[in-house]
């Protein structure tokens, strides 16, 4: 088995008469996954690559089943478009979005925790099962993704999309493979945190070991320590933590919204240190992942 | 974007919440009798103690002092406005903010009833004195969990409760990311005056607040606080040529070697690995997003144009939406459109992913090493840095 998507996935596209959502609705579809309706309201009737669309994600539920949403609407319509997932019963939201305001997020997942649905997101590239399914725009086209991610051992969980694929890339390469990746986001708040996916990894039996790759910014990486510390862990892990040189540019933000310092909250020297505090392994390149996983696998 | 206190507080105004009598200096003189303060309009904390903030016993003081701050400049950003206010006559100072925490994935107030000073350090100081309340999503804050934090009572704790509900109401329906008040002053007279404040809200949700539109930033060309050099301003210019991709954030470094890097985290990985290796960039830049031909063409020229600069590395991390064959074709525009040969300028490109097999023929076509998929971002970043040497 693996973590959120598997041979049972049954994916609905919110937004799927939108550029974007066509280009990554075929590639999913190359790649075997199951799209099996798309919802853009007014546009009910039409088809996207021979795939359904609905004008309710009500509809879309009942005619074909479907288990699992990958929402790509622009950022003001992005808190309907979950709201109404996770009011249908869909367990699993996947919000590709980006710069959605965060007082929408913080709505939508609140009722999305109310419901027990789990949202990956804001501006996540997806996840992948790699040989099994992938659910957004992570990998690319198809035989690009089967380059990039071959089946294996390691769990991956990254706060940037292309480096997903990069850190996917150097374990498939290094015969290690991946078992689940999971681009959770670049924004400042997201639902499914670092400290989520570790805590599926290990309950995982595909997983046998984790790789984190974090930025500066925000508390993830804090919390994530503080959860080790208190109880452990199964299964060896290893954290990257890119821009180091950040930490000479107080209050600019780099890269992906939520990797800005304030202070000493946030910096990647005091993330380095609580990880280390708790026991975690921090590779100082992207080569001694591997070579620290090696060891320990 | 960060709201300067003067447009923070004429917004706070307009919502009916009580600012100190006030004007913008050279705008017209104050209508109300000294002593004067002076404050340095700056997108930054910490002002009083970088000397940002001024008296003045009469107007010929405020004149001098306010020419004075207006020559110069507080914690990097050059003063362009100075605000002046009556001074308050304070009573009590209290600590008011909203802010939107990842953690807990709430709007949360924060409250101190000890306000003017540094609540970090209060923090560390007295964790009693602060008080923290996470708001409910769908519930909003209501006006008895204010009282049950607020250590004031009689017709204070009335006047309080809905001045903090108000300033939530604005936080909330502004999409702010923070409204914080420091110090919101309770005066002799009896008023609560918001004394300084501070306000951000998110660029992308000034979209729906129209009613916004004409509060501008006055600090864009900037990157942290110092000034954009020209170098970084044209290549924000070349950035908004059209709408394909992002060749942004660009960075300059008193470096010589060129990077064209991206995606964001891996712009941030191979910038780490390249000074490790010892390499002195020239720059930092994130692109992605499959920019255009030109964009990446006029990205080239731009490095090449720096004095010193002669080679330049080419690396992102393995792409799904950018294509490598564009790329390619940019950055040799670039640099053949400066009279040069790209063989000989750029150490390493190691671009895998969409559209490879593409991008490797354009690049063998000219002579020009690249790396495949094979070669991580590490050992991309090692041999630029050794071709950068030799």
């Amino acid at each position: 088995m693996a973590i959120l998507i598997d041979e049972n996935t049954r994916v609905l596209v919110q937004g799927i008469t939108g550029r974007e959502a066509a280009t990554f609705v075929k590639d999913m579809l190359d790649y075997g996954t199951p799209v099996l309706a798309g919802v853009t309201p007014g546009k009910g009737g039409l088809s996207v690559h021979s795939v359904p669309v609905f004008d309710t994600v009500k509809e879309a539920v009942s005619r074909t089943g479907v288990n699992t949403s990958v929402v790509s609407v622009p950022p003001f319509f992005a808190r309907s478009a979950v709201m109404e997932a996770v009011d249908n019963g869909i367990k699993l939201v996947v919000v590709v979005t980006e710069r959605i305001p965060q007082h929408d997020v913080v709505e939508f997942l609140e009722f999305a925790r109310i419901h027990g649905t789990t949202v990956v997101g804001p501006n996540s590239l997806g996840i992948i099962n790699p040989g099994v399914a992938k659910v957004g725009m992570i990998g690319g086209r198809s035989e690009d993704t089967h380059k990039s991610f071959k089946k294996g051992v390691v769990g991956v969980v990254s706060r940037s999309g292309g480096m997903t694929t990069e850190i996917s890339n150097l374990l498939t390469h290094s015969g290690l493979g991946v078992s689940t990746a999971f681009s959770i986001g670049g924004d400042p708040l997201i639902g499914f945190t670092i400290k989520d996916a570790v805590m599926k990894f290990e309950e995982d039996e595909e997983t046998r070991a984790i790789v984190v790759f974090s930025e500066p910014g925000g508390t993830q990486e804090e919390e994530l320590a503080e959860y080790v510390k208190e109880h452990g862990l199964k299964k060896p892990i290893v954290v990257f933590i890119a821009g180091r040189f950040a930490d000479e540019f107080q209050g600019v933000r780099f890269g992906h919204a939520a990797s800005i310092v304030h202070g000493e909250k946030g910096s990647p020297r005091h993330k380095i240190e609580v990880l280390r505090e708790a026991g975690i392994p921090v590779a100082d390149s992207l080569n001694e992942i591997v070579e620290i996983l090696r060891e320990k696998i | 974007m960060r709201f300067l206190e003067f447009q923070a507080k004429r917004l706070l105004e307009s919502h009916g919440i009580k600012i100190p009598r006030s004007v913008l200096y050279g705008e017209k003189m104050p209508d109300f009798t000294p002593p004067f303060v002076l404050k340095a309009q700056i997108p930054s904390g910490g002002r009083g103690k970088a000397g940002g903030v001024l008296f003045a016993e009469d107007e010929k003081e405020l004149k001098d002092k306010a020419e004075s701050l207006l020559k110069g400049s507080i914690k990097g950003f050059p003063v362009k406005h100075v605000l002046v206010e009556e001074k308050l006559r304070i009573e009590r100072e209290f600590f008011v903010s909203f802010m939107i925490d990842a953690s807990v994935k709430r709007e949360i107030l924060i409250f101190s009833s000890e306000g003017g000073v540094d609540i970090e350090e209060l923090a560390k100081r007295e964790p009693r004195k602060i008080r923290r309340l996470e708001i409910h999503p769908f519930y909003g804050l209501q006006d008895y969990e204010v009282r049950e934090i607020l250590d004031v009572t009689g017709k204070n704790l009335l006047k309080l409760s809905s001045l903090i509900l108000k300033l939530y109401q604005i936080f909330h329906e502004l999409d702010a990311t923070i409204l914080e008040v420091n110090p919101l002053v309770l005066t002799e007279d009896g008023d609560f005056v918001v004394a300084d404040v501070h306000l951000e809200i998110e660029d992308e949700s000034l979209k729906r607040h129209p009613e916004l539109g004409d509060m501008v930033s006055h600090y864009e060309e900037f990157i942290g606080t110092r000034e954009m050099t020209e170098m970084e301003k044209r290549a924000r210019e070349i950035d908004n040529l059209d709408h394909r991709g992002v060749a942004g954030r660009f960075i300059e470094f008193d470096g010589n070697l060129g990077l064209l890097i991206g995606g964001g985290g891996a712009s941030l990985t191979v910038f780490d690995a390249i000074r490790k290796y010892g390499g002195k960039p020239a720059n930092y830049c994130e692109i992605g997003g499959n920019p255009s031909v030109k964009k990446v063409a006029e990205l080239t020229k731009l490095l090449l144009s720096k004095p010193g600069v002669e080679k330049i590395a080419v690396i992102m991390n393995v792409v799904s939406n950018t294509r490598v064959d564009l790329v390619a074709r940019g950055v040799i525009k670039g640099i053949l459109e400066n009279g040069k040969d790209p063989k000989d300028v750029i150490t390493v490109f190691r671009i895998p992913g969409a559209w490879e097999d593409e991008g490797f023929k354009i690049l063998k076509k000219y002579g020009v090493k690249y790396l495949t998929r094979e070669y991580s971002l590490d050992d991309a970043a090692r041999m630029a840095v050794q071709g950068w040497q030799s």
